[in-house]
């Protein structure tokens, strides 16, 4: 369980910086640096058992139908890993204090810094594969983050998106390689498959998950060709360059490489792919980084090419280069990110990070200038240094490869070649900004200071860790390194030694040839630059962003083809797609008709049946004559309600004929403030479409409905709801009692839905202004007796009884058809019968309500309701009843349910007369018999 | 009977989809409208027809299936309310464009203005 505290603590941590950021800088450095510090503890106490080839395993499944098991492994390769990750991530918190600016959020920094630790520790700790990619994937992501840490700055916001695209398309080939991989193996499990390397690489799809695998890596660790968003993330703030891009994130590609070791290499393919590619980053890297004059950019091309180094010495795939291989990769993060330090102080002090304007600095920072010398030795291979005894090593087994044969030469040739490069840059870091005359006058910051003591202290230690490790290697790093090399080799590692002095051979030969050539090499350097200068070469920055644009225009095309910004365009499309997927899917079916005969037809359904064909088909041929669509509409709806009351639903019918006369009192109201003329513009063509469209749709539908209608069905749940209406419920209309009990939730939806919407037409309302018609359509004067007194009077006398109706209705509902819904669209309708009979004000001044509050006052009716249970031990909305007998009505009963139902009637109300009082008083607003300056509206 | 049914659904959907299908927001609402009636009306048969058998207990032998009733019962109201939404919707959309086309105002024959994101400076 402790294992998975090594990744949690980042993670944990990660939220107190954000916290304490107020509280100052330096207990926000302390807060961010708790979470790493103690999984830096954690992993400590593992260490001496993981010396002596000890491994830890934690198994927790998490998806187990895909083999995505949450699985940790400790061994030797994470554990010099981890140490790495928190040692570095550690010093890194401590620099970063000092080196983000007040002015941008430290807090925000740390975070992400632990996130990124975090996502990092799970790629080396995790002992399965798709567990790895998942981490894999978050490191990518938290590099976007952090490279785009100064979001306002162009190039932070490209580099960060090129970073993402690069290593985002690597993380998804590798992706698709662990998931061949996984599948040749028959599981996910990294014992599994570093177990069974005869049998991956037999299979015909070796050669694609390798490939597969080695994009994904090779992307991540900036290797020849995908090396160029490295170079750009360099836009993200030093602690960040020197952590993610230097010392850690980019060593999960080679990291990688050493984890699938044992599985994938050995063959002539893992030898020429990787060694090659190797190769080609090493040299490509260190000849560029000569010629970069930003300081991060001649770092970010050095480890360019240290990564090619690394990557080559894994293709090599002999055990001593491997070890070589882990030993670089400690060496490497000491020293470069220790430079970058340096560049971010030099940078920090002097407002600029140009070598061609830094010059002399060792006089104003001679700490920096000493701890920066050491480190680029290091880099650049000097003896009594960590960089040189690796880079021995390599030298030592480039002489040994014989894969070419007598063209074998070219590897130990080209290593040297790009040695003396390493050298010649690692000189240039040294002698152009800290020497070569005095510093210019013109920096932003003149003159420049040595950088604060904790500034100079993380930066310092990595330096001294250099000159430590150099000078006693078997002391500090050989029983790591030896731990490392058995998790990645296993039993057989084989005897080396690391020492400085192996007397006068072939590779100190070349290590000295590296070192005088590259002197020589940097003072030539007027006439190389020169050269260099000459050469075409492309910024890469503007040629992925020419071809980002042409992928987004392609995909713009693409979404145009579909989706011209037309609604009608758009519907049509999605209709059509529905029926074709609908047509594919039934068509297997056979016959429509199933094994239940068909009931005989009457004549009142047949009558009743064709008012409702008319009547919609006349709706459609009117429909340019909108007033006379709507009439035809509302008998549509009437007829519609006939049939529910012919089929056994009287609540339905009851609902239907309610809704249908708000409803149309609606659009009435609607159709006063817009055109009463549709026009014919639909082209015949468009209209053919749109008839073939709606003909087939609703083919398919009443097809379907027969196809249905003609098969037998499971009524068990219709028999539980009926059996238990009146022992559950205690009422007897069923419909109802599901409503305000057994569904009694979805029900408490549904009213809110309603309230919302109520609320959105109130909103939608607010501040509307539409000129309002003084003419009929035919040119005729509305009439100017807006309020005829007999419709009034007879109004006002329906009133309280359709009040008494609605009560009726209410009360009864729970054992006959009726409920709170109906009885509240009922009150809803003689509400506004009195709106339009005796006007807006009118009612205003006698039921001063406000329809908002109210409808929201039903809801929580409805939610106290059934939170009441809750008192009594029960679930929301479990409902209790009893009978009690009422002279004249009868034996009513008194549920809670029916308090429930009342907040339902309450939210009705509400809302029905939130919707239409609001758009009567939108009528009003403007009255066009008094205001001259409303205009007629143009149809 | 139930053949009768499904001519019913299949014409109301029908005159549905050819009024969604139209180019101004009146005609778009009616159509939705009939449709809400025949969805309901298919939600509703997916119970079978009844005749005489009123989900009340005690009121007859049999009953008829009250789910689907239920299930419409709250349909018939919320359809009301997005019937109504669509309206002021409709309306807000008239006087801020000065026209009732659903995408906003196209001239006959002519194609609907789109909206097109200009790149950024720094996006080149």
């Amino acid at each position: 369980m402790e294992i998975l505290l090594i990744i949690a603590l980042p993670l944990l941590g990660a939220g107190l910086p954000l916290l304490t950021e107020r509280f100052g800088r330096n207990i926000c450095a302390i807060s961010a640096a708790l979470g790493p510090a103690l999984s830096l503890i954690l992993i400590l106490q593992y260490t001496p058992a993981l010396l002596q080839h000890q491994m830890f395993f934690l198994h927790q499944p998490w998806v187990p139908q895909l083999g995505l098991d949450f699985s940790l492994r400790l061994d030797g390769l994470g554990m010099i890993f981890a140490l790495m990750i928190l040692v570095i991530g550690l010093l890194v918190i401590l620099y970063a204090r000092y080196y983000i600016s007040s002015e941008d959020s430290l807090g925000r920094l740390y975070a992400l810094l632990q996130l990124f630790m975090m996502a990092m520790l799970g790629i080396v700790l995790s002992d399965n594969l798709l567990l790895l990619v998942v981490f894999w994937e978050l490191t990518s992501l938290m590099s976007f983050l952090l490279i785009g840490y100064w979001s306002h700055r162009t190039e932070a916001r490209k580099g960060a998106r090129m970073a993402l695209a690069i290593t985002g398309a690597g993380g998804l080939c590798l992706l698709a390689g662990a998931l061949i991989l996984g599948q040749i193996v028959g599981s996910y499990n990294l014992d599994m498959i570093l177990n069974s390397a005869a049998l991956i690489q037999a299979h015909w799809l070796y050669p694609v998950v390798l490939i597969l695998i080695l994009i994904g890596a090779f992307t991540k660790s900036a290797q020849f060709p995908f090396y160029f968003w490295l170079p750009h993330a360099m836009a993200a703030p030093t602690p960040a360059s020197a952590y993610l891009h230097s010392a850690t994130m980019v060593k999960a590609g080679v990291f990688l490489l050493a984890r699938l070791y044992p599985a994938l290499s050995g063959s002539d393919l893992w030898f020429y792919l990787v060694t090659f590619t190797g190769l080609a980053t090493l040299v490509f890297g260190a000849y560029n980084a000569l010629f970069k004059h930003d300081l991060k950019g001649l770092l970010a091309y050095s480890t360019i090419s240290h990564l090619g180094l690394i990557t080559m010495l894994f293709g090599f795939s002999s055990d001593l280069a491997t070890i070589a291989a882990l030993f670089h990769i400690v060496n490497h993060a000491t020293f470069k990110a220790s430079l970058f330090m340096a560049a971010g102080i030099i940078d920090h002090e002097t407002g600029t990070r140009d070598m061609r304007k830094i010059f002399g600095l060792a006089r104003f920072m001679p700490v920096t200038a000493t701890v920066a010398m050491v480190s680029a030795s290091a880099m650049a291979g000097v003896p009594l240094l960590n960089g040189f005894l690796s880079k021995e090593m390599f030298f030592s087994e480039t002489l040994k490869l014989d894969q070419l044969g007598n063209f074998s030469y070219i590897f130990p040739l080209l290593a040297t070649f790009a040695g003396i490069f390493a050298v010649a840059y690692s000189y240039r870091f040294i002698h152009d900004v800290f020497f070569n005359g005095e510093p210019n006058k013109d920096l932003p910051i003149y003159p420049p200071h040595e950088a604060p003591l904790y500034m100079i202290l993380p930066m310092a230690v990595l330096g001294l860790l250099c000159l430590a490790l150099g000078t006693m290697p078997n002391l500090l790093v050989s029983p790591l390194l030896h731990a490392a090399a058995y998790a990645v080799l296993g039993t057989d590692i084989p005897r080396y030694h690391l020492a400085i002095w192996h007397g006068f051979n072939l590779p100190l030969l070349m290590s000295f040839v590296a070192l005088g050539g590259g002197l020589l090499l940097y003072y030539q350097r007027k006439g190389l630059f020169a050269f260099y200068e000459r050469g075409y070469r492309v910024d890469q920055k503007v040629v992925f962003e020419k071809r980002i644009q042409r992928l987004v225009r392609l995909a713009q095309r693409c979404t145009d083809a579909v989706e011209n910004g037309s609604l009608q365009r758009s519907v049509a499309v999605i209709i059509g797609a529905t029926l074709v997927m609908a047509a594919v899917e039934f068509w297997p079916l056979g016959n429509i008709l199933g094994e239940i005969p068909l009931t005989p037809i009457d004549g009142i359904s047949v009558i009743m049946a064709a008012i409702i064909i008319v009547a919609a088909v006349v709706t459609v041929a009117s429909h340019h004559n909108r007033y006379a669509a709507l009439l035809a509409l509302s008998a549509v709806g009437l007829v519609v309600a006939l049939a529910f009351v012919r089929f056994s639903a009287p609540d339905l019918a009851l609902t239907q004929i309610s809704v249908e006369v708000i409803t149309i009192i609606l659009l009435m109201l609607a159709l006063y403030f817009l055109p009463q003329l549709t026009p014919y513009e639909s082209s015949w063509r468009r209209a053919i479409r749109d008839m073939v469209l709606a003909g087939g749709t609703g083919i398919a539908v009443g097809l379907f409905t027969l196809a249905i209608l003609t098969r037998p069905y499971d009524t068990s749940l219709a028999d539980f709801f009926i059996a238990n209406s009146v022992s559950g419920g205690g009422g007897t209309n069923v419909v109802n009692v599901i409503l305000v009990d057994f569904r009694g939730f979805d029900t408490f939806g549904e009213i809110t839905v309603l309230a919302i919407a109520g609320l959105g037409v109130f909103l939608m309302l607010q501040g509307l202004e539409l000129p309002v018609p003084r003419t009929d359509r035919h040119g005729r004067q509305w009439t100017r007796d807006p309020y005829p007194i007999i419709i009034t009077v007879l109004s006002r006398m329906f009133f309280p009884l359709a009040l008494m109706v609605s009560v009726f209705i209410f009360l009864r509902g729970h054992n006959q058809p009726g409920g709170g819904f109906i009885a509240g669209l009922i009150t809803a309708i003689a509400l506004i019968l009195q709106y339009i009979c005796s006007g807006t004000e009118w009612v205003r001044q006698r039921l001063p309500v406000d329809y908002g509050r109210m409808s929201v006052v039903g809801i929580l009716v409805a939610v106290f309701t059934g939170m009441g249970s809750w008192l009594f031990g029960h679930p929301f909305l479990t409902t209790t009843f009893t009978h009690l007998h009422l002279p004249l009505i009868g034996d009513i009963e008194l549920a809670s349910a029916m308090i429930f139902d009342i907040g339902v009637y309450v939210t009705v109300v509400g809302a029905a007369l939130l919707m239409l009082s609001q758009l009567g008083n939108l009528a009003q607003t403007i009255d066009p018999h008094t205001d001259p300056d409303f205009t007629a509206e143009s149809t | 009977m139930e053949a009768l049914v499904a001519v019913v659904i299949a014409v109301l959907v029908s005159c549905g989809v050819y009024l969604l299908l139209r180019a101004r927001t009146f005609p778009v609402i009616l159509g939705l409208t009939l449709l809400s009636y025949a969805v309901n009306l298919f939600i509703f048969v997916m119970g079978r027809l009844r005749a005489g058998a009123p989900a009340v207990i005690g009121s007859s032998e049999t009953y008829a299936d009250p789910i689907p009733q239920a299930l419409v019962l709250t349909a018939i109201v919320i359809g009301f309310a997005m019937t109504a939404f669509l309206l002021v919707l409709s309306l807000r959309a008239r006087a801020e464009l000065g026209n009732d086309h659903v995408d906003g105002g196209a001239a006959i024959g002519e194609k609907p203005a789109k909206p097109v994101r200009p790149l950024e400076e720094d996006e080149v």
